[in-house]
């Protein structure tokens, strides 16, 4: 915020009425009377701020010189004119987040810790948090495009920025469910079983017509339930590490509706699309947003590059992909593409190419694709058409189209 | 939330960052004046909180009043040793200079917390006269308000402010403000 140039105030005391004409409370010949001066005290906040007309500021003026107590109000509040401030700093460095935490953790130890597969969803629903703090009225309304790839094509959606924090609550709602959680959707609202994913989930809650879709109360309501799942998660992941845990927290499933997810890889689903839908809100509303920082963005890509195997053999069985050239025996090595990822969050990765139950084998490599790790996040969002993808790409291309396609493909809305 | 954080719940520390970061780090930020010294008074902050999360009595006052105020001490604290860093031990002028620089910075921080904290519908007044630059009779009209409490409203967000000084506080009438 930027102050417009003063106009006449009373550090440069407006000159008499050009008219002549007396103000209209008083004048110096005959001091104010008890209503007079009620009036005149009364202005004293405007005055100190320049914000009465010429007129007033003379009258003020003039009673100041003969009445002690306004003249020394009159002066503490011109004072305090002087503390007033826009803020300048609105934007807190969003890595300050993990440097504090970390900096606090290093001196006590938690004894409820957050699992280290939870540490991305934390920090990114932080950063979308601070995002939409400043978030003005008409900006919650403010169009935001949805892009996904369909397995064929290109897709979209329509919505507004509460419409994508309304996405994120309905989704998140099936992470929170599966840890027993209450749903963000009213009961009965939703089928059960595989059209219970997140598209069906979030068509229902755009459908619903209630005050949790407008602005600030969109914000509370996701955030409230992110704040409650990171919690809840931590004491699950505690519990099973405790002595008697039967289940590793880490092998509990999510149920996505047509497929389930362990719920460790549930949340790093729910941070990646936090981040991308954080990046459209930002976008919408025209405001630099940056990537997770580097070890995060690391365990998003990684968790890309595992369902890789299973969304080629999802894209054969459904004739999206041609089927696999020879016979694959499972446990044995075969034919293997190296994904290699540059960039902060990077790496290599081995993709069997034959099936899920095959090893991948660095000796079988059969073909390689760079990518940096940004563009690979773009393209398993769907955001990039899969041979648009600026990959250095090396040996069978069907194993390349395969892989580019299969990554195209983990995006949905 | 102090409970939590005295089990010693990972989840609450950050909770805790969420709820007050933007707070903390604006107040340190306002008496210190450089981005690096306010960052490390912001983990100096959250550390002590982390470190004695019983520290804070709910029954002197809300959190967030005793957050503010611990920032404040903290960040005065690191604004002090910075100037023994630079201080010429010769310089009575400077020692003056040093406590008057002092003085500023805890009078403005306090300001911007009596502004985050006080009423919305005064911190709107002063925000359209002061930024905006409305006149009163302006003001009155954006807000939907009598021209009368358009001026009580700047007056008393002024009355509000000015406790921020070291002098005595005038005392808002019919103020329902306990700094």
């Amino acid at each position: 915020m930027s102050r417009p140039p003063a106009r006449p105030g009373p550090e440069q005391p407006a000159g008499p009425e050009p008219s002549g004409r007396a103000p209209a409370t008083g004048t110096a010949d005959t001091p104010p009377g008890p209503d007079e001066h009620r009036v005149l005290t009364s202005l004293l906040g405007a005055w100190a701020l320049a914000a009465c007309s010429a007129a007033e500021t003379a009258a003020v003026e003039t009673h100041l010189t003969d009445c002690a107590p306004c003249a020394e109000e009159a002066l503490r509040l011109r004072d305090a004119v002087g503390l007033l401030h826009s803020e300048d700093s609105l934007d807190l460095d969003p890595m300050l987040r993990s440097r504090v935490l970390e900096g606090c953790l290093d001196r006590r130890p938690a004894r409820i810790p957050m699992p280290a597969w939870a540490a991305p969803y934390d920090a990114e629903t932080a950063r979308l948090d601070a995002l939409l703090r400043d978030m003005a009225e008409e900006e919650w309304r403010a169009p935001v495009q949805l892009r996904w790839f369909d397995g064929e094509r290109q897709a979209a959606r329509e919505t507004t920025v509460a419409g994508v924090l309304g996405h994120l609550l309905a989704v998140d709602g099936l992470v929170a469910t599966g840890i027993g959680l209450p749903d963000p959707l009213p009961s009965g609202a939703l089928p059960t079983g595989p059209g219970a994913g997140p598209q069906a989930r979030t068509e229902v809650y755009w459908a619903l017509d209630d005050a949790g879709h407008r602005a600030q109360a969109a914000r509370e309501r996701w955030r409230e339930q992110s704040h409650a799942l990171i919690r809840d998660v931590s004491f699950l992941a505690a519990e099973d590490a405790g002595p008697g845990g039967e289940h590793a927290a880490p092998d509990r499933r999510v149920d996505y509706g047509g497929f389930t997810l362990p719920l460790r890889d549930a949340f790093l689903d729910r941070a990646f699309e936090c981040w991308l839908h954080a990046g459209d809100v930002a976008q919408a509303v025209d405001y630099p947003y940056e990537p997770p920082g580097p070890a995060h963005l690391n365990q998003l890509v990684d968790l890309a590059a595992r369902q890789l195997p299973g969304a080629i053999a999802a894209r054969r069985r459904s004739g999206l992909a041609p089927p696999v050239r020879g016979l694959a025996t499972a446990g044995a090595p075969g034919r293997t593409l190296h994904l290699e990822i540059e960039g902060s969050g990077g790496g290599d990765w081995y993709i069997p190419l034959d099936s899920p139950g095959t090893r991948a084998s660095p000796e079988r490599t059969v073909a390689h694709i760079a990518l940096d790790d940004l563009e690979f996040c773009q393209l398993a969002a769907g955001h990039v058409p899969p041979l648009d993808a600026a990959a250095g790409q090396d040996g069978d291309p069907q194993a390349i189209q395969d892989v580019l396609y299969a990554t195209a493909s983990l995006s949905r809305l | 939330m102090q409970q939590r954080l005295a089990r010693g719940e990972a989840a609450a520390l950050g909770e805790l960052y969420d709820r007050f970061a933007s707070l903390v780090h604006g107040l340190a930020h306002r008496v210190l004046d450089d981005e690096a010294a306010a960052d490390s008074a912001t983990r100096e902050v959250f550390a002590y909180i982390w470190e004695h999360p019983r520290a804070f009595d709910p029954r002197e006052g809300p959190m967030r009043a005793w957050v503010a105020a611990l920032t404040q001490r903290t960040a005065t604290a690191a604004l002090r040793r910075q100037q023994q860093r630079d201080a010429d031990p010769d310089s009575p002028e400077q020692a003056e200079r040093f406590e008057e620089q002092v003085r500023a910075a805890a009078a403005a921080a306090r300001a911007d917390y009596i502004v985050t904290s006080m009423p919305s519908s005064l911190r709107a007044a002063l925000e359209l006269a002061y930024f905006e630059r409305h006149d009163y009779r302006q003001a009155a009209r954006t807000l939907g308000v009598t021209e009368d409490e358009a001026r009580r409203r700047l007056r008393l967000g002024l009355q509000l402010l000015s406790s921020a000084m070291p002098r005595p506080a005038l005392a808002p009438p019919g103020a329902e403000y306990r700094p």
